[in-house]
């Protein structure tokens, strides 16, 4: 579905992503891992055109789409839910839906706000609140929410635990359970049992570049892997 | 409850500027009209620069150029005051769409730069091309012809032009603060949050602040149409950046966080001004002095700082 072939991405001088590959199946769900720094978020923007790579393609569907401009890839398909603030925080929680909404591709939608509110109703309650006055794990459920409005076929997800709360990461896991039934899924994240509890296959990047990758079954039964390239030494 | 608060003000002040003439000196019949033609420029201003967080220093390309094309309509063609203004309309919304497309390609600082130099672009050409602008005097001595429509106005009578400006400037508005409501005007907040989250929302931004800098530019040339005649002249002094730096500061001192605050900027700019000409030349040096208090301490402006009190925010 989705194939990145050899991108190198820059920073003014500083070289991030030095020749990154990855593949993602249909309806697979796939994690990124690496220490702080590693391109795990460059990847993901790269992916999308936040920062478009210098060098090397990538491929949605047999469309390339390493040059094209960022709100036309989320039209084919593809969010974002970023990590940082994440939201509008001068919008309420209804007006947060509806930038994306208006996006959306109008016929055969999964996804209207007033169906996003039933399901998830603790949104429901926030709907007129503004974005800033949400807790941490309210914002990310939002963001989340928010990427589900430009019906997306992947879902691209930065570091969705970051500064939350270990009983809001639980939250966020089942979300991103449910949503993986209908929904490819890539998601960066530092912390290797989540990512072994949600995600099917992962790739570690480790200065710009994939280090390894493979099942997380074999993540889970060979300790050395998460060693040798995870472990803050 | 509290929500009603700004529609009863609003109804206040409407109610205040159509019965104006009845209760105050006769000169304050032109000030008047120059608040409201000023706040209709800021009021457009701000759609770019409150909603869209765009900093224009080119606003009165559009301003100028409006009152250009109404001036030479009536000086040279004596066609009725209502077309003068659709053309300048017209005009300014082609300018701002040529000027747009360059300048909403780039951010912030590089956006402010690239919109001052295209309005020294216009303010050259106003200049230079003496055939058609008459160069450094401008364009004086035109009549004041009919309305337009059959409606029968005499439009020399400070007191009539007055009514037409108010009656024209509250519609203008009104269509200006329908926009900020819409669901395009939402897209703008969004953008000037974050344009980066709004296009990974599928959301072309930068057609967006194109058609928002479009729009402001259009209304901008209204409300040059409307001040030509009033000043009797268009000269390059309007379309010079000077000029461009009114509906800024106008905008920061009413507050940009609100629909009225430009207008209300553009109140107290324009009172400011005359009362402290009429005493000294220096008004430049004590609006610097308002101003500088005004970014110190009252960021939100003048009309912001108190609606946040009453509004409790």
């Amino acid at each position: 579905m989705l194939s990145v072939e050899d991108i190198h991405t820059f920073y003014g001088e500083s070289h991030a992503l030095q020749g990154v590959s990855l593949e993602i199946g249909e309806g697979e769900v796939v994690c990124l891992l690496g220490r702080n720094g590693a391109g795990k978020s460059t990847t993901l923007k790269s992916i999308v055109g936040l920062t478009p790579p210098a060098r090397g393609r990538v491929r949605f569907e047999q469309r390339e789409i390493q040059r094209m401009a960022t709100y036309r890839i989320s039209r084919l398909g593809i969010a974002l839910v970023p990590e940082d603030r994440r939201i509008f925080a001068g919008l309420t929680v209804k007006e947060n839906l509806e930038v994306a909404d208006q996006a959306g591709r109008g016929a055969g939608k999964r996804w209207t706000i007033e169906g996003v509110l039933e399901a998830y109703p603790m949104l429901a309650e926030l709907r007129d609140q503004d974005g800033a006055t949400l807790s941490g794990g309210q914002q990310q459920m939002l963001a989340i929410v928010r990427a589900l409005m430009t019906e997306p076929r992947l879902l691209l997800m930065d570091e969705p635990n970051e500064g939350l709360a270990p009983v809001i990461v639980q939250q966020i896991g089942e979300l991103l359970d449910e949503l993986a039934q209908t929904t490819t899924i890539l998601f960066s994240d530092q912390s290797v049992p989540f990512a072994l509890k949600h995600a099917t296959r992962a790739y570690i990047l480790e200065k710009g570049q994939v280090a390894w990758s493979g099942s997380t079954r074999e993540m889970r039964d060979d300790p050395s892997i998460q060693e040798r390239y995870l472990s803050v030494a | 409850m509290k929500g009603s608060i700004p529609l009863v003000v609003m109804a206040a002040v409407l109610l205040a500027l159509a019965t104006l003439p009845y209760y105050v000196p006769y000169f304050y019949i032109f000030v008047a009209t120059e608040v409201l033609i000023m706040g209709l420029l800021a009021g457009s201003y701000n759609l770019i620069f409150g909603y869209t967080g765009m900093l224009s220093f080119g606003h009165a390309a559009f301003f100028g150029f409006g009152a250009y094309i109404t001036a030479m309509l009536l000086m040279h063609f004596e066609v009725p005051l209502l077309w003068a203004m659709i053309a300048s309309m017209a005009g300014a919304l082609v300018l701002a769409a040529i000027i747009g497309f360059f300048c909403v390609r780039l951010d912030e600082v590089y956006f402010a730069m690239l919109t001052l130099a295209f309005g020294m672009m216009v303010f050259a050409v106003a200049l230079q091309w003496r055939s058609l602008t008459n160069g450094s005097d401008g364009i004086s001595g035109f009549p004041l012809p009919e309305f337009g429509l059959g409606i029968d106005l005499t439009l020399a009578d400070p007191m009539v032009y007055y009514y037409m400006v108010l009656v024209i400037v509250v519609l203008a508005s009104a269509v200006l603060y329908l926009i900020t409501r819409s669901p395009f005007g939402l897209m703008l907040k969004a953008i000037s949050e974050n344009p980066e989250r709004v296009a990974f929302c599928g959301v072309n931004e930068r057609r967006h602040r194109l058609i928002a800098f479009i729009i402001a530019g259009t209304f901008a040339g209204l409300s040059g149409a409307l001040f030509a005649p009033f000043n009797r002249v268009a000269n390059p002094d309007m379309v010079h950046w000077t000029q461009s730096a009114e509906p800024v500061l106008m905008t920061i001192l009413g507050g940009a966080g609100y629909f009225m605050g430009p207008y209300f900027g553009a109140a107290v700019f324009v009172l400011l001004e005359t009362w402290i000409t009429s005493y000294t030349d220096q008004w430049m040096l004590f609006l610097g002095i308002v101003l500088a208090l005004m970014v110190l301490f009252f960021r939100r402006g003048l009309l912001g700082t108190v609606l946040d009190r009453v509004m409790g925010r």
